[in-house]
């Protein structure tokens, strides 16, 4: 087991508000890790600073003991909260330019993923429905072959049926060399799959604990004690 | 073949548990080889680290064992599979007995009550 992702004292500023207060801490590989906490509570923002969208105010962020760049994007697959792609392109010409973009790209994995959720590679992103179109970027993130993958609101707009071939597909096509980082308010339908949760509330880490420990501990789902922690 | 895993407890234990469930029924008999973590988490939808956990756990209590080039297989001591069932068994008596305590039968009203339905039962099928 290895150290992916390491930060120490991260901090990101908007102006005064403080979006990412003295975050610390570390993604080992062979994790399957959740990143919970209530709206604005800075998820994004780390999740940016992790991808090189943003930089931070201070602090520093390694990933595999390198600072975010270049090598760094090489190996995290990243599922952004809104789309990037093209809307006029179709499907199959997004799967070649991922195929030109990243050296560890599979377009036989994207190809055989869209025929199982009978998405057409010949259409064109625009005329596909919100849900669909998500399928389509989860299928080209989860395509590659990466050490980190993270996924911000993999599954918010997808039906339930195919949110578990959503979460069938992270498990089948992750090896147990590479971690998952999932942020999403659907705590209930992934936290079977999750090794580890990080809450975060205001910027801060509040709680960063293995599911199974959380169970045994307090006796509750997941879902359960965020609904505790983060009372409203 | 049904999952059901519940969202309060450790997932791992589920499992556990589901195994030996599936041992006891003879869903897997002594001898047989057990799919690969990686294709029963895949049926379970669980994190494959979570089924390799619990697979390290029946092999701690000699449930099942491990052939280093073919895989995993369910031991053959049919003793100890026998025990596994009483155990299980005693495990369901205790859990009856503490449920009608709640509703308040102690143990030999519950006892009598159980003699009374078993009876009824058969008396209504025949």
């Amino acid at each position: 087991m290895c150290t992916i992702v390491s930060c120490k004292d991260l901090t990101k500023k908007y102006g005064k508000k403080v979006a990412v207060n003295n975050l610390n801490l570390e993604i080992k590989s062979g994790h399957i890790i959740g990143l919970l906490g209530p709206n604005g509570s800075g998820k994004t923002t780390f999740i940016k600073i992790l991808n090189g969208l943003l930089t931070p105010t201070s602090g520093e962020l390694l990933v595999k003991q390198l600072p975010v760049g270049i090598e760094s994007k090489k190996v995290i697959s990243y599922l952004p909260d809104q789309t990037y792609l093209n809307m006029n392109k179709r499907v199959k010409d997004v799967i070649d330019y991922f195929q030109a973009f990243y050296a560890d790209f599979d377009s036989q994995k994207a190809y055989a993923m869209l025929a199982d959720l009978q998405i057409n590679p010949g259409d064109r992103l625009k005329t596909m429905s919100k849900g669909t179109k998500e399928k389509v970027q989860l299928i080209l993130v989860m395509s590659r072959k990466a050490d980190l993958y993270v996924l911000d609101e993999p599954i918010a707009g997808v039906d339930p049926a195919a949110r578990d071939y959503i979460l069938r597909t992270i498990l089948g096509n992750y090896d147990s060399s590479a971690s998952i980082l999932i942020s999403t308010h659907l705590i209930s339908d992934i936290e079977n799959i999750l090794d580890q949760v990080i809450f975060i509330k205001n910027g801060e880490i509040c709680l960063d604990k293995s599911v199974d420990d959380i169970r045994m501990e307090e006796n509750k789902s997941v879902d359960a004690l965020f609904r505790e922690v983060f009372k409203c | 073949m049904a999952w059901n895993l519940t969202s309060d407890r450790p997932v791992f234990i589920q499992i556990i548990e589901k195994l030996k469930l599936d041992i006891i029924t003879g869903v897997y008999k002594p001898g047989d080889k057990l799919p690969s973590v990686r294709d029963l988490a895949g049926e379970a939808a669980v994190n494959p680290n979570t089924m390799q956990r619990a697979f390290s756990e029946l092999e701690r209590d000699g449930l099942v064992y491990t052939m280093r080039t073919s895989g995993r297989f369910i031991t053959e001591d049919i003793t100890m599979i026998q025990g596994l069932k009483e155990q299980m068994a005693i495990n369901a008596i205790a859990e009856f007995l503490s449920n009608m305590e709640r509703l308040g039968f102690n143990k030999e009203d519950a006892i009598s009550l159980l003699n009374e339905t078993v009876k009824e039962g058969t008396s209504c099928a025949q």
